[in-house]
């Protein structure tokens, strides 16, 4: 935030000063917290959002009214990811941590190796059909075991839409909190991941210290 | 047409104009008002914005709800009188660092309501003198006196006062 300087002898002018006064940083950063509260108050802040530091990277979070609605990893661009929950879901959204505090508080909890399990209320308005109906089943592989994508195939009632499997696991909206990265490829290798090979990694190997 | 979907983020539009409309607020109402006036009108730009054009002029939009907000509190402080603010004797703490600048905002208040506004949204916010005039209504001729006037009234209280800052 830039502060016009008293140095500048053009911004002493009044007209100068007029365009360009900054207010405090700490003066915006209150008023966006009222206007946070404000907007949930009124039931206009259709997507709150937020983001954490975690081992895996930056992760973005963003919730509706009814739950946990996208997670995304840094390599996904979390620009380009709000953009398209204005597009979906709805323009009306503000950086607003407190909607997202049970999320941040159970995902630090899970990558301390203390959480085995996700108790939040997810939105699943991202996703739709065979892929949702994926996706729902995935919370259902226990924290430190894996299943194959052809399991997870039999699981929902499709076992020959394997490759529709691997689709609906690639574009799940809620990486880590529902695990796609417990279903790996038949011959053990553990296939293509959202937030990269690494990533999958690491959340594989977390699970098999703690389980 | 669904013309959401070339529709930046709320946020983006806070964060942008964020410092404008609390300048133009500042101009406009006194000082305890200003914060309210802030949040007031992003939360009606908010309410509204799923319906903005997608080329529409954001910055003119934006100062058009500020220009309602503020009206809606000056009413309503007439219907409930409070101490009148005091007008702060602009050079009389010079020396010390006005970080928020203060006496600016209040020298721009001690103009009259046409004069203090065409300054709000021609020389604080940046519109031009015809979006002006659609917001105040008048026509852009008449927006162009009343911000030069309110300016060079400015101009001679400001004058004054960075001359005897430099006197010291």
């Amino acid at each position: 935030m830039t502060r016009p300087t008293m140095n500048n002898v053009s911004e002493r002018d009044v007209a100068g000063l007029l365009a360009s006064a900054a207010a405090d940083a700490d003066i915006l950063d209150r008023l966006h917290e009222r206007l946070e509260e404000a907007a949930i108050r009124d039931g206009l802040l259709d997507v709150a959002y937020t983001r954490i530091d975690t081992p895996v990277g930056s992760l973005l979070l963003a919730a509706t009214e009814r739950g946990l609605v996208r997670v995304a990893y840094d390599r996904e661009n979390h620009d380009t990811v709000l953009e398209t929950l204005a597009a979906r879901l709805s323009p009306r959204i503000l950086h607003a941590p407190q909607r997202l505090e049970p999320a941040v508080r159970q995902i630090d909890e899970y990558f301390a190796g203390s959480r085995l399990q996700f108790d939040l209320p997810l939105d699943f308005a991202l996703s739709h059909g065979f892929r949702q109906t994926v996706q729902r089943h995935l919370s259902h592989i226990a924290y430190g075991r894996t299943e194959s994508y052809k399991q997870v195939a039999v699981q929902v009632g499709s076992p020959n839409a394997v490759r529709a499997v691997g689709t609906a696991c690639a574009t799940n909206p809620l990486p880590v909190v529902v695990p796609c990265h417990r279903v790996l490829r038949t011959d053990g290798t553990i296939g293509k991941y959202v937030g990269g090979p690494d990533a999958k990694t690491h959340l594989l190997h977390l699970e098999s210290a703690a389980a | 047409m669904d013309t959401h979907h070339t529709k930046q983020p709320f946020e983006a539009i806070v964060r942008t104009h964020s410092q404008m409309v609390l300048r133009v607020c500042r101009a406009v109402v006194d000082v305890h008002d200003a914060e309210d006036a802030w949040t007031e009108t992003f939360l009606a730009a908010m309410r509204a914005y799923p319906d903005l054009p997608a080329e529409a002029n954001v910055e003119a939009w934006l100062v058009t709800i500020a220009h309602r907000k503020a009206i809606d509190i000056v009413r309503a402080r007439q219907r409930r009188p409070v101490p009148v603010e005091n007008v702060p004797d602009v050079a009389s703490s010079l020396g010390v660092v006005d970080l928020d600048h203060h006496e600016l905002w209040a020298a721009v208040r001690t103009l009259p309501p046409k004069q203090r506004q065409a300054v709000a949204y021609h020389y604080v916010a940046g519109l031009p003198y015809a979006e002006v005039a659609e917001v105040l209504g008048g026509t852009p001729d008449a927006a162009r006196r009343a911000a030069a006037d309110g300016i060079t009234k400015l101009r001679s209280i400001y004058h004054g006062a960075f001359t005897k800052e430099e006197a010291r």
